[in-house]
């Protein structure tokens, strides 16, 4: 059994990363996060553009993000802070937070406190607080079986579908081998590939519920007069030689390996089934990561063939690219380089054991470039306009 | 020497891994191996016909349907937005 050296939080879950983290609960609170954010070392915040004047659907899935955010693993305490009149009210979303993972936090209202500067005082010493509490634990030995990887794509082009994401799915497989998770995700890019993801589903409702998943994507851009072909492919994938959503599909679902699909999440939802999951979430590659941290997912692979710099704060994003020119020229922003599968120098098989070394050393606290970096990519996924 | 990818046997594009010129061999060693002049420049990653698809005819790459084909392809040709389409935005 594979042996990883990781946070133990109260819950029981496990963390890679050992944040404090700062939520704004919506994005009137957001600017105030990030004052406190620039003042103590050791903590993250979430860069936060929706939590009002949303409608109630929307509600819900801001509610869902941000309290499995907050729960997430890789995130010893929370301090939460809203303006006070937003529709993402504090004290709904602390509730999820806690009821998911009863962990360290405060609470802070910009409005109740009496405005940003005694906000920033008052979140900045609760933050001193829960930092000085997070220095104090240190990793420990546990099992890999606990991780829950999240698989995306982004900037794809052919070598994407020909490479990365196989061997990606060669890393799936052996992570769901050794007992752990794995999200696939963008439903968008399911479509085209409905019959070979539903042909994989372990009983005949989950696969119900994946087809319906992946229809319902397509008619609800349908919804708005829309076709959501016409913005996927992108002018980068176009470009890269991807010529339609079918083909971007076809390719994307490698990510996920070849074992069976045994749960389908809705957007943010925690995950609770070991081996192969998917969530449903949009392909915009940082709306679909924010869904599968709030889901539990400690850390991310992420292929891409045109380049993308991606990372996102609270869980490391681990970027490979089989496109060999994207390596060299974006190497400031690619951890892993998967192009001798293309120059059939490697197998598939033989890089996503690389890969999966390369995935338990940042597991272990080796930094990714996104990290490195600083990258606080955000973005929530949002069915309607603001209201 | 090979300059493209035959994903699946059913496959009638592969993907070039390297730029191809006009009149230059398109070829995978295999099996099964190809070996087809290319019609035209083909781009790196870009796909090219390795038969002559019809139009309206099913594009296979990874074994699966990618799209139909817009109008009569020839082998050797590039195949990309210009003469391919998703099977929904097909309008014979």
């Amino acid at each position: 059994m594979v042996k990883i050296r990781a946070y133990r939080r109260p819950d029981g879950k496990i963390g890679v990363r050992n944040y404090v983290l700062l939520l704004p609960v919506s994005l009137c609170a957001s600017e105030t996060a990030r004052f406190v954010k620039e003042r103590v070392t050791g903590t993250v915040y979430i860069p936060n553009q929706g939590g009002c004047a949303q409608v109630p659907k929307d509600l819900a899935i801001v509610l869902e993000t941000l309290s499995g955010l907050a729960a997430n693993p890789n995130v010893y305490g929370t301090v939460f802070l809203a303006n006070g009149c937003e529709t993402a009210q504090i004290d709904l979303v602390m509730e999820r937070a806690l009821k998911k993972s009863n962990k360290p936090h405060a609470r802070v209202v910009i409005q109740e406190v009496g405005g940003t500067v005694k906000a920033v005082e008052e979140a900045t010493r609760a933050a001193m607080r829960l930092v000085a509490e997070a220095s104090a634990i240190e990793r420990e030995e546990v099992d890999f079986s606990d991780i829950i990887l999240a698989t995306e794509c982004g900037g794809s082009d052919p070598t994407s579908g020909l490479a990365s994401n196989p061997v990606i799915g060669s890393l799936s497989d052996r992570v769901v081998a050794e007992g752990a998770s794995v999200i696939l995700s963008e439903t968008t890019e399911l479509i085209g590939a409905e019959h070979i993801v539903g042909a994989r589903c372990a009983t005949p409702e989950i696969r119900t519920q994946l087809l319906k998943t992946i229809a319902d994507y397509e008619k609800h851009i349908q919804g708005v007069g829309e076709n959501l072909r016409m913005g996927n492919p992108t002018p980068g994938n176009l470009v890269g030689g991807i010529t339609t959503l079918e083909e971007k599909s076809l390719g994307c679902i490698h990510k996920g390996g070849h074992t069976t699909i045994n749960e389908v999440l809705s957007y943010g939802a925690m995950v609770t089934k070991k081996g192969l999951v998917v969530m449903d979430t949009p392909g915009q590659d940082v709306a679909s990561i924010a869904g599968m941290v709030a889901g539990g997912a400690q850390i991310i692979v992420f292929s891409t063939g045109r380049g993308t710099p991606t990372g996102f704060g609270i869980a490391p994003v681990i970027k490979l690219t089989a496109n060999k020119d994207t390596f060299r020229m974006m190497n400031d922003n690619m951890d892993f380089d998967a192009s001798p599968v293309i120059e059939g120098k490697a197998t598939i098989k033989e890089m996503g054991d690389s890969l999966f070394d390369l995935m338990i050393d940042t597991i272990n606290g080796n930094r990714t470039k996104a990290e490195i970096l600083g990258f606080n990519d955000m973005s929530i996924a949002r069915l309607c306009n603001f209201v | 020497m090979t300059n493209c990818v035959l994903l699946n046997d059913k496959d009638n594009v592969v993907t070039t891994i390297a730029p191809i010129g006009k009149g230059e061999s398109i070829v995978s060693e295999g099996p099964p191996s190809v070996r087809v002049p290319a019609a035209q420049i083909i781009p790196e990653y870009h796909k090219a016909a390795i038969v002559a698809i019809a139009k309206g005819a099913f594009i296979y790459k990874y074994g699966e349907i990618i799209g139909k084909a817009l109008y009569d392809i020839a082998p050797g040709a590039h195949v990309h937005t210009h003469n391919l389409v998703s099977e929904s935005d097909y309008r014979g």
